[in-house]
């Protein structure tokens, strides 16, 4: 697929270039045959995984990386399902152990229903994982002093939600998210939230440097079209941000010359 | 030996060390991490760090999500 988006658009994340803005999840696709064939269409660099107990009844069970290869994409490991800085440390200790790097994707759930991250805990683990060596990219409410927290403690990123976690809601606070980009130093990736292709774009708009999601693609009732509606989607977007939109105005500017009308 | 893997206790007869745990479970080889008593243990130390009666072991590796 050719796109417009200039060869040299890319963006350094944690020391890497990357090209590609839009972010993946790797789960509730129907199987790991679904999962590549979806990611392979997104066009995505960085794939995001959960830590997860292996099953010890059945040790023969097929494994996501053999679908989602490491040579491939980079692994982003999750801390999904956290609700305690102590417990997100030790899954990102053992994600790097697991080998595939010290990226990280710090959540610290702070309620179970609306899946909110707690904020002072997550700041509080994305210190001690910096202080620790990681390259920590935290899920963050879309607040700009969480925000500055998280920066200043040393994160590679601020992931901003769009809005709660697989509602599909979209940006809900675009001018905090661009209170966030007009203060922030390290990029910032909307995380969550998304709904549709749209949503993808205007986060692109907003001039965010990536977007993450996992429901929007696997949840819609074609996930392999939905893949490839949000990387048209981002690319759509992130080009109409560097061509320049036009001013917005109360009154219409006509596009057609209003002199040499016919008598 | 009693142990306790992934929350669930299991008698363990076999070599008492994370690499011959792992055995048993028809897990060597594979990309997974391994906490011993809430601590990581590294891969290179898996055939040397020994396993004691009550000790509790997570084993974990990569799954779908977002």
């Amino acid at each position: 697929m050719t796109m417009a988006i200039p060869e040299n658009d890319s963006y350094q994340l944690a020391g890497k270039s990357y090209h590609s803005r839009l972010i993946v999840g790797t789960g509730k696709y129907a199987d790991f045959e679904q999962t590549k064939e979806a990611i392979a269409l997104t066009g995505a660099e960085i794939v995001t995984v959960a830590v997860r107990r292996v099953n010890i009844t059945d040790p023969t069970q097929p494994n996501l990386l053999d679908y989602i290869t490491p040579d491939k994409y980079t692994i982003l490991p999750n801390t999904a399902g956290c609700y305690t800085a102590e417990d997100a440390v030790r899954t990102c200790r053992l994600a790097r152990e697991a080998g595939v790097g010290k990226l990280v994707k710090l959540e610290v759930i702070g309620d179970e229903r609306n899946l909110y991250p707690d904020v002072t805990a997550t700041i509080e683990a994305a210190a001690e994982l910096v202080k620790d060596g990681f390259d920590v990219l935290p899920y963050i409410t879309d607040d700009p002093v969480a925000c500055k927290k998280l920066e200043d403690v040393g994160c590679a990123a601020v992931m901003p939600l769009a809005a709660p976690i697989g509602s599909g809601l979209g940006i809900r606070n675009p001018y905090s998210i661009k209170i966030i980009l007009e203060q922030s130093s390290v990029p910032v990736i909307v995380d969550a939230g998304v709904g549709t292709a749209s949503d993808a774009a205007f986060a692109m708009e907003l001039g965010c440097t990536a977007v993450l999601m996992n429901t929007a693609i696997a949840g819609a009732d074609d996930p392999l079209a939905m893949a490839r509606a949000m990387n048209l989607a981002v690319d759509a977007g992130r080009t109409a941000f560097l061509a320049g939109r036009i001013g917005k105005k109360l009154y219409a500017s006509a596009s057609s010359p209003i002199t040499d009308l016919i008598g | 030996m009693k142990l306790v893997v992934n929350g669930e206790k299991q008698e363990f007869s076999g070599q008492p060390t994370i690499a011959g745990l792992l055995d048993e479970l028809g897990l060597s080889g594979k990309k997974l991490a391994v906490e011993l008593n809430r601590t990581v243990v590294q891969k290179t130390e898996w055939e040397s760090t020994d396993l004691h009666d009550d000790d509790s072991l997570e084993i974990v590796h990569f799954v779908g999500g977002g």
